[in-house]
């Protein structure tokens, strides 16, 4: 069963009334000719529709309840997949998974945040909410990778570091910084995808990447939309409003030069068509990974660590000029 | 992620800074009212509870500096507008404001000075400038500042006080947090001390980047420490925090920090910690 977003409701009624239509089984012209209208109809809607997504609607697919996750990549690209477990230090964290896989006919490191499908699920994983323990797995099967040569794959979807007081406790802002710094060192390949939600500090632990991409309705932001309308609009109810602000969707991050590349989604969404969005996503994880495989190591940690140190925008007062020195534009 | 919603409490009513303005003030944490000068003479520390009130970023420098050897360094980086940013005020006018009322451009000031004569590349966060947030300008400052510790091979002092990652300029504020790490990790591969001091508050992005990854981590007196805000948290698990949840103490409890160091012994304590690590000898 598809779920609808509420913006897609035009498109659920008429999908409805064309259901209706051919439940009928009327013979007559004038209902065939209808049910042909509306299609083309409805095909032109969605056309429209999808074509000019606001950045709330954008997050809103982003957060589909049906939006493919890590372990549906994995089932559609991946093979041999042998999971790790544990951070070896106090628990584990199903808030994120990983292991070694093989794909394309190569063995790779691969992780990342996994919300869960069914409500039990969810739960169980903490709603894609990973605490100390979950990055500090990720880390120490990073640091596997290293010690394997093995290229690193993060998939990127959470709402966020878990808030919680055990989380606080076993150091959650530890855990995080560790990996950013790490992340930049590591010498292997890294190449982060964020596939649906990149939620802040606990995307980012995962997201140090010589190349990151993202999914082309998938968000990345420093805080949520509701949670930046509730502090600077002291009004939730701001979300969209926010959400545009934040400037989180694909297109304008490609701009600020946050990621490198976008990955098409079948019309509709990711959650409409699995094993095209999978194809997508295998093929310029494929381009890219030839790409890096190709630069020497010491090379790619350079231009890992000046991919970084580059994002940001500053002007320097010096030289009279206003705009001397801006790293984005 | 809502570490913001804390620190804009903490501009409301019960701030210390803005209680600090009146003649009396109350103590943030044992809530006892003080009279404004015996707070003042006492380094800023409350005579009934040892709490440390936040100081300005001059009176910082004048307690850690050796008279007159403070140099700032980057005082011409000023933030842009990357997104255009505007919530109910545009982005634009609250750094104008910030200006305007810290004389400073941005929120955090880098240099070097002696502590007791051994020079260190420093930065101090201010957090009266938009709460101390990490934006573009606050990333790069710590990122030159370290590069010019590891050309002079000099160990880097951060004092922090932050509300976390600057929202107005998106995710490139988040990116600040890998940047910074970043340098940390070319800090580290050169081998230079590199230490921390925690004051109250630091909280979100600027903890789980710069501030976590000190070498040596110090705190002040039951300075608020984290990552998500207490109040955010609350919401999160709907029960009330336990006891002293995010001060200092418990972050030395909890294996987090290695020592609470009150403002009295803070500079001599730096000096003899900065020696042990081999800070002032000629480099090999
Ligand atoms: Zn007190």
């Amino acid at each position: 069963m598809r779920e609808y977003l509420d913006f897609e409701k035009p498109l659920k009624d008429l999908e409805g009334r064309i259901a209706k239509l051919v439940k009928s089984k009327s013979k007559k012209n004038s209902v065939h000719e209808a049910i042909e209208k509306s299609t083309e109809q409805l095909a032109m809607m969605e056309e429209e529709l999808f074509a000019n997504l606001t950045p709330w609607q954008r997050s809103q697919i982003a957060r589909h309840p049906q939006r493919p996750s890590i372990s549906d990549y994995l089932e559609e690209l991946t093979e041999n997949m042998i999971e790790l477990h544990g951070d070896r230090l106090y628990g584990e964290d199903r808030a994120i998974i990983g292991g070694l896989a093989t794909w394309n006919a190569r063995s790779i490191m691969v992780m990342g945040h996994e919300k869960g499908k069914s409500l039990k699920e969810r739960m169980r994983r903490n709603f894609g909410m990973a605490k100390p323990e979950g990055y500090r797995k990720a880390l120490r099967l990073m640091k596997l990778a290293e010690k394997f040569q093995r290229p690193i794959l993060t998939f990127i979807d959470t709402p966020g570091a878990y808030p919680g007081v055990d989380a606080e406790q076993r150091g959650q802002a530890e855990a995080i910084a560790r990996n950013l710094l790490e992340m930049v060192k590591l010498n292997v390949p890294i190449i982060a995808v964020v596939t649906g939600e990149g939620g802040s500090g606990g995307a980012l632990a995962l997201g140090v990447a010589d190349r990151v991409l993202m999914l082309e309705h998938a968000i990345y932001s420093v805080i949520s939309p509701e949670g930046c309308a509730a502090i600077l609009w002291g009004d939730a109810s701001k979300s969209s409003t926010a959400a545009a602000a934040l400037r989180m969707t694909a297109p304008e991050l490609l701009k600020l030069n946050v990621i490198d590349d976008i990955i098409p989604e079948p019309l509709g969404g990711a959650h409409r068509d699995l094993s095209l969005t999978a194809k997508n996503v295998s093929n310029i994880l494929e381009t890219y990974f030839k790409q890096l495989e190709k630069i020497p190591l010491p090379t790619l940690l350079k231009q890992r660590e000046a991919k970084f140190r580059n994002l940001g925008s500053f002007s320097s007062l010096q030289a009279g000029a206003k705009k001397v020195k801006t790293a984005n534009s | 992620m809502g570490w913001f919603k804390r620190s804009k409490q903490e501009n409301s009513k019960e701030s210390s800074v803005n209680i600090m303005e009146g003649m009396w003030i109350k103590c943030t944490v044992c809530r006892a009212i003080i009279f404004k000068r015996e707070v003042d003479r006492n380094l800023k520390v409350c005579p009934k509870c040892s709490y440390h009130f936040p100081m300005l970023i001059a009176e910082r420098v004048e307690l850690l500096a050796d008279a007159g050897t403070f140099q700032e360094w980057d005082a011409d980086l000023v933030p842009n507008d990357p997104l255009e940013f505007e919530d109910t005020l545009p982005y634009k006018t609250r750094i104008q404001n910030a200006q305007r009322k810290t004389s400073r451009q941005e929120a955090i000031l880098t240099g070097s000075c002696q502590i007791q004569e051994i020079t260190v590349a420093v930065g101090v966060f201010d957090f009266s400038f938009m709460g101390g947030s990490m934006g573009s300008v606050v990333g790069e400052k710590i990122c030159r500042a370290i590069d010019r510790a590891v050309i002079d091979h000099l160990p880097f002092l951060l004092v922090t006080t932050s509300g976390g990652a600057r929202m107005q300029e998106g995710t490139l504020s988040l990116m600040q947090m890998a940047k910074t790490a970043s340098a940390i990790a070319n800090l580290q591969e050169a081998r230079l001390p590199y230490v921390v001091l925690l004051t109250d508050p630091t909280f979100g992005g600027v903890t789980a980047s710069v501030a976590m990854l000190g070498d040596i981590i110090l705190a002040e007196p039951k300075a608020l420490i984290g990552f998500a805000g207490p109040r955010v948290i609350e919401q999160t698990i709907k029960q009330r925090l336990p006891e002293g949840f995010q001060r200092a103490e418990f972050l030395l409890d909890h294996g987090m920090i290695d020592q609470i160091v009150s403002r009295k012994v803070l500079k001599s304590t730096l000096a003899t910690l900065l020696s042990h690590c081999g800070a002032g000898a000629v480099p090999a």
